[in-house]
């Protein structure tokens, strides 16, 4: 019964309180999109790379060599001789091997050399592979597959042509030998988006008349016989392997890193990965820590809803008091009142999650390629509204304590 | 002895708002018998609020002796007393009686939810508040209505009726006919009478208004059992 007249006085104030529960509905959307979006990004992040069991390069540390050869941020210091790559890949354990070869550009997308392996062994969230949205996978030596962030941002189509510059943000161009774009990739939400992708041998092909990073003055051999010569690469930047079985992992990895022929590391994607996301992750805690000052602010809009409203509530707090219930029973009313609050709050704002997901879901992967997945809340997302109603009554007790005393003092006569 | 039996003992009762050193309020003696019908007459600021708070045991006197029903509310703690006064007293005051957001039916039960033994009292309480109900003549359907929907008349006897309900010993009623209509007045008193009589209920009703003492069978000037003088000494 004093439930239902709990609800009853809530109902008689509905305009406020409405907005009240609005103000918290809001801010628990908020903090529960801004807890999904972390954890999808979280997720997305983790899933850039997977069924690979080991990235292969020159010695460095683990996350400057996730950085270049999956993000494609910063340069190798040191590349991976063909011997040793194919030292490795004549190991028992190795299940496959894709090279990469970075190091020249197209406008402001890293170009990668690479075989077409790679299209079959790069998985990304969870296992998908890469799709072609239009086009094919290269077949020609001269054919570039590029992902959907180039296609779309340098207005690309199948057949354009495209020259390839030598090195990052330069202005010495591959002109004499240009590549024509075979295929478009679909979005991933991974670095290959922003990739123009050749073959191996292709690498090799824009670099016949070079030397030392330049050009050899004079020299220009002619497409057709380019074609004709074994381009075999003296040195990769990477390399991504894959192992018959998850147990050899580790012996293989300490196999790569002693190797002694040269100073070679292998990492696993997903410990470097980890580590890397500790330091990408400090601006989620910044995220989470605002969306949480917006729920306090709520609240504390909630407690100053309750406070002004005392004084118009002072007949029925004497009504209350006069039929023989206790100060404290006040106290509990208004406490009461304010988890009820918080509660409906806390429910409509998750609603309002899930509405919100429905719709944002397949713009926010078609934008950002991030996949936020539409599940029944964690338990961890349970302890949030269960957090959110229980400060709402702690808040509630400030003003909860202040009616106590004024209906202490008033008794059950008001003067008003 | 008197008060083994009455229902209402006061006794040298000597009170002082804190803060206001100049009003304060002192009864020698004030007794009300069993179903006895009592009229207290007095100005207002000559300290009735006051004596109905005393007696209803939202403060307590700083002397002498509140016995209602036979029990010293002084010797009680706050919550006990609170517990009390819904065992013990039906309420019913000038205006703005009820919650408005509730309906009738649990302005009229408010009471018992507080007060166990008056609540075991009343082992049907819809039918009973439906019967208060029809007896102080309010229609049958308005029962489930807001409150806050009814005429000042009609929630005067929602009030009278949610007083009534499990028959306590004391009714204390402050002027509550003040807001009513001469006619209505009438058929209010009488109504209320009736059930009072039909309980057994002692009734309490303070007024300024002197033309309501025919109803009732004692009436008593609040000068003549107040020595307010003395408690300013």
């Amino acid at each position: 019964m004093i439930l239902r007249l709990a609800f009853g006085s809530l109902l008689a104030r509905a305009v406020t309180v409405a907005m009240t529960i609005l103000a918290i509905a809001l801010s628990v959307a908020l903090f529960l999109g801004v807890e999904k979006v972390r954890t999808g990004a979280k997720a997305s992040f983790a899933d850039t790379i997977s069924g690979t069991d080991l990235i292969v390069g020159a010695r460095s540390g683990s996350v400057q060599l996730l950085l270049y050869s999956v993000f494609r941020i910063g340069n190798a210091t040191n590349n991976l001789t063909w011997e040793s790559y194919q030292d490795i890949a004549a190991r028992p354990e190795v299940d496959w091997i894709v090279p990469i070869s970075l190091g020249d550009s197209h406008r402001q997308f890293r170009v990668m050399g690479t075989t077409t392996a790679f299209f079959e062994r790069y998985k990304y969230r969870t296992g998908q592979s890469l799709a072609v949205e239009r086009g094919v996978i290269m077949e020609d030596l001269f054919d570039a597959v590029i992902g959907a962030d180039v296609a779309a941002t340098l207005g690309y189509d199948v057949g354009d042509p495209i020259v390839v510059a030598h090195g990052l943000a330069s202005f010495i161009e591959h002109d004499d030998q240009p590549f024509r774009v075979s295929g478009i990739l679909q979005k991933t939400g991974t670095p290959v988006d922003r990739t123009v992708v050749v073959s191996l041998e292709a690498i090799e092909a824009i670099h016949v008349d070079w030397r030392s990073g330049a050009r050899i003055p004079g020299q220009s051999t002619p497409a057709e016989t380019i074609r004709q010569m074994t381009l075999e690469p003296q040195a990769v930047t990477a390399a991504l392997v894959g192992v018959k079985s998850r147990l050899q992992v580790f012996n293989l990895q300490r196999a790569i890193n002693e190797y002694p022929q040269e100073p070679l590391l292998a990492i696993l994607p997903g410990v470097a990965l980890q580590e890397l996301w500790q330091i990408v992750g400090i601006a989620e805690t910044a995220l989470i820590a605002v969306s949480g000052m917006v729920i306090v602010t709520a609240l504390i809009g909630m407690m100053a809803t309750i406070f002004s409203s005392l004084s118009e509530r002072r007949r029925e707090m004497a009504i209350f008091r006069a039929m023989g219930a206790r100060p404290r029973v006040i106290l509990s009313l208004l406490v009461l009142e304010a988890a009820m609050m918080a509660a409906i709050g806390a429910l409509i704002g998750l609603a309002l999650l899930y509405v919100s997901l429905l719709f944002a879901q397949p713009l926010v992967d078609a934008a950002f390629g991030l996949w936020l997945p539409i599940e029944a809340p964690t338990l961890r997302e349970l302890w949030v509204l269960i957090g959110v109603v229980a400060a709402g009554a702690i808040v509630s007790l400030v003003p909860a304590i202040r009616a106590y005393r004024m209906s202490l003092a008033d008794g059950m006569m008001v003067r008003i | 002895m008197p008060e083994q039996t009455s229902i209402l003992d006061l006794k040298d009762v000597g009170y002082r708002w804190p803060g206001r050193a100049s009003f304060g309020l002192t009864i020698p003696q004030f007794t009300l018998a069993p179903a006895e019908t009592v009229l207290l007459l007095g100005e207002s600021g000559s300290g009735k609020s006051t004596l109905l708070s005393l007696i209803c045991g939202t403060i307590t006197a700083d002397a002498g002796r509140v016995r209602v029903a036979g029990t010293d509310i002084a010797a009680l703690s706050a919550g006990k007393r609170d517990r009390f006064r819904a065992e013990h007293i039906g309420l019913i005051f000038q205006q703005f009686n009820l919650l408005p957001f509730a309906r009738v039916i649990d302005n009229i039960l408010l009471p018992l939810r507080f007060a166990p033994q008056r609540r075991a009292r009343v082992p049907a309480p819809q039918e009973d508040a439906q019967n208060l109900c029809a007896d102080l003549g309010l229609p049958t359907k308005l029962i489930n209505a807001k409150a806050g929907t009814l005429s000042v008349g009609q929630q005067q006897r929602v009030a009278a009726a949610r007083a009534l309900i499990g028959a306590p010993p004391l009714i204390v009623a402050d002027e509550p006919t003040s807001s009513l209509d001469a006619a209505t007045q009438a058929t209010f008193l009488h109504l209320l009478f009736t059930q009072a009589r039909a309980h057994g209920t002692t009734l309490l009703m303070v007024s300024h208004d002197a033309r309501l003492a025919e109803h009732f069978d004692r009436v008593v000037q609040m000068s003549d059992i107040t020595q307010p003088h003395l408690a300013a000494a």
